[in-house]
């Protein structure tokens, strides 16, 4: 089963994506083109509803349905790609999504979770072959930011936060 | 100066350390070059044509005397005893090696410096007018402000992956002295009617492949919402800005793509809906970061003529490399980078620490850097004008030059860096043997140089009043030359003279250029006035003539 770092911690993934093996009742990560195409389908689904985005889709159209959602996944292809970042930050700060939010793609390294998590990100499926364990110690590397951001870190001090 | 508290000083520390187990990890075959790339750019980190080259990010120019001895005796231990100054008032190392360089950065956190984020697609190192807090005519010091922006830009945990690199310059003067308008954001100190400090904001400037002027998309932002507007811009820019290609992802394509009043108004909502969130700058901070900007314990004296009485030389020196200051008594001096025969912004650690024990004497221990890869001592009693003089000819810092046509920007070029078609360091050289006569210096007045190795634009070539680019032709360097740019004020784009020509005849065809504005000025006119009144066709005739006698 995977592991994933959420909230600081290594658990087993208890979400399945589309295309991977889903029991009747699982709870099920479906991409948003899938989920438009056929939303009475995935609306009715049996077990809790996640919904993934890429890079291209915005963040906006999903701003109606996400109180229906307990999970919404964030693409990144790779980890120059930083786009979802600022869904991130929509997602928390301005359309107040308090689901799980979880950051997926080859693009989740070691390197890049302390600024995800910054941005709001609690739960990171980290690329295939990803050290979990330096993950969860990556976010710890700094204990000090001069952004507000999401209390998923070690911060202790924060420059610009009235 | 800014002086870093404990917060600043646990951030640099954390960064040498993240810094040192990445390259531990690269070292060690865990991370790939294509893996590592993006995070040693962030570090100021290339690998270059011989070696690596560490970018150290100087913050809006300044420097104290203790930090310029550390950056002498770092390049002195780890690199080949000289360092490059550039247009973003930066200084360059061209030959440490990659294991030493965790060290390096360690050495740099010892005295408050770092090199985060002097390249990568991020927000860059924020420059500033060089003189900054001392010229006459200014509305407010530049600086404090960009050292909160430098604070909030650094690690900002939504903009460290941009679609393409990210430069901002803020002035505090009516004169554009840090070439604002070819920024990504340009910031324009102002006051509105009731005296209260804010900015306007300049959008889509650049250099590089497709040059642009940037353009108003604020009159007057109000300093308290500086950040939660940047957020913005950046934000519409982190999401839409093109990633499909490395040539049309700067912030200028969208701004052209969309319009600028598009983009204003993408901007402006995005702003709205997003103040509650973002970044706040509460005035407590401004205050506080404005404190160690304020002005210097300066003697009350008069102005004098310092150069009445003296020898010519120190007279030419006095006129050409000293500036006026605001308080009496007082004078700028420029550190010559320029002298002939000498690469342009090129200095010895020797010179280094000459620079930064004079410093220390009579310029209360702080030395900027200028975009014009020069140094500059801002704040020198006009009775030490002689003593300063003798000591910097003493290092062959005092080359007469400073606003001449050898006064010429260069970026490093085909030598060192592996994104250059050409040479440029060879031209230099070229022109300032043919120009190295200073009576016909003086006689030409106030000329820009500005030369490239390539596209990208380094050396502002497109914004010289002469521009010089080196493109190859079939594996042989030749060059193309530009006439009428400048970044000051009236901020224009140089037209192509013609078809580009070989590395032999660079200073030819310029000595040709400014013997044809010697016969076509009006009294007192200068290079860029002149080509103005006149336009391209004359220069371009005389440029390609073989004889100069036939021009």
């Amino acid at each position: 089963m995977r592991r994933i770092l959420r909230r600081r911690e290594i658990v087993a993934d208890d979400w399945v994506h589309l295309g991977e093996e889903a029991a009747d009742g699982a709870a099920l990560i479906v991409p948003l083109v899938e989920l438009r195409k056929d939303p009475g389908r995935w609306w009715q689904w049996s077990g809790r509803l996640g919904v993934r985005l890429t890079p291209v889709d915005r963040v906006e159209e999903l701003a109606q349905e996400l109180p229906r959602l307990d999970l919404v996944a964030v693409e990144f292809p790779n980890p120059s790609d930083g786009r979802g970042y600022s869904a991130a930050r929509l997602l928390r700060e301005r359309f107040g999504f308090r689901g799980e939010l979880r950051a997926v793609g080859a693009g989740v390294r070691q390197d890049q979770v302390f600024l995800l998590a910054r941005c709001g990100f609690d739960a990171l499926e980290l690329a295939a072959g990803e050290d979990a364990e330096a993950a969860r110690r990556a976010l710890e590397r700094y204990d000090v930011a001069y952004q507000p951001g999401s209390p998923q870190t070690a911060i202790r001090r924060q420059r610009f936060f009235a | 100066m800014y002086r870093y508290d404990e917060l600043d000083q646990a951030f640099v520390d954390q960064r040498v350390a993240e810094f040192r187990d990445q390259t531990r990890r690269h070292l060690a075959g865990q991370l790939s070059e294509d893996e590592f790339r993006p995070l040693r750019l962030r570090n100021g980190l290339y690998i270059q044509r011989h070696a690596p080259m560490l970018r150290i990010a100087i913050p809006y120019g300044l420097l104290a005397s203790h930090q310029l001895a550390k950056l002498a005796d770092i390049a002195r231990r780890y690199d080949r005893g000289f360092g490059h100054f550039t247009t973003r008032q930066n200084l360059q190392l061209n030959w440490p090696t990659l294991a030493a360089v965790p060290d390096i950065l360690a050495e740099l956190a010892s005295v408050q410096m770092h090199a985060i984020q002097t390249s990568g697609n991020c927000v860059r190192n924020v420059t500033a007018d060089h003189l900054a807090g001392i010229a006459r005519e200014e509305i407010d010091d530049p600086r404090p402000y960009c050292e909160i922006i430098r604070q909030w830009a650094t690690l900002h945990p939504e903009f460290t992956y941009l679609p393409r690199k990210f430069k901002i310059a803020v002035t505090g003067s009516p004169e554009d002295r840090a070439a604002s308008e070819v920024h990504d954001i340009g910031l324009h100190l102002a006051r509105d009617a009731r005296g209260d400090i804010g900015f306007t904001v300049l959008v889509g400037g650049g250099l590089g492949r497709s040059p642009m002027i940037g353009q108003v998309i604020r009159d007057f932002l109000p300093l308290p919402d500086l950040l939660s507007y940047l957020e913005a811009i950046l934000r519409v820019y982190n999401r839409h800005g093109r990633r499909d290609n490395l040539n049309k992802a700067r912030i200028k394509v969208l701004v052209k793509s969309l319009g600028v009043e598009r983009f204003r108004e993408q901007v402006e909502e995005e702003w709205q809906l997003g103040r509650a969130s973002a970044a706040r700058l509460p005035a407590s901070e401004v205050e506080r970061v404005r404190s160690f900007f304020r002005p210097q314990a300066y003697e009350t004296l008069e102005d004098c003529d310092a150069s009445a009485g003296r020898e010519p030389a120190f007279r030419a020196w006095y006129r050409y490399n000293t500036r006026p200051h605001r308080v009496p008594g007082y004078r700028a001096v420029f550190v010559s980078l320029k002298a002939h025969g000498q690469n342009p912004g090129d200095m010895s650690c020797g010179q280094m620490e000459a620079v930064a024990a004079l410093a220390e004497r009579v310029s209360f221990g702080l030395i900027r850097t200028t975009h014009n890869q020069n140094l500059l001592l801002a704040d020198v009693r006009q009775s030490e004008l002689y003593e300063v003089w003798l000591e910097l000819a003493r290092h062959q810092l005092a080359t007469p030059n400073i606003g001449t046509l050898t006064d010429m920007i260069a970026c490093p070029g085909l030598d060192f860096c592996s994104l250059a078609n050409a040479g440029t360091l060879a031209v230099a050289k070229q022109i300032q043997e043919r120009f190295d006569d200073l009576d016909y210096l003086y006689d030409l007045g106030d000329i820009e140089i500005k030369m490239s190795g390539c596209m990208n634009a380094c050396g502002h070539h497109h914004v010289g009043h002469i521009g010089i680019l080196g493109v190859d032709k079939h594996g042989e360097e030749w060059y193309q030359i530009t006439l009428g740019g400048s970044a000051n004020g009236f901020t224009a784009l140089g037209e192509v003279i013609g078809p580009s020509v070989p590395k032999c005849e660079v200073a030819a065809t310029i000595e040709r250029i400014v013997e044809m504005y010697r016969t076509l000025r009006a009294e007192g006119e200068r290079f860029i006035d002149t080509f103005r009144r006149v336009g391209l066709a004359p220069f371009r005739e005389s440029a390609y003539a073989t004889h100069p006698a036939a021009a």
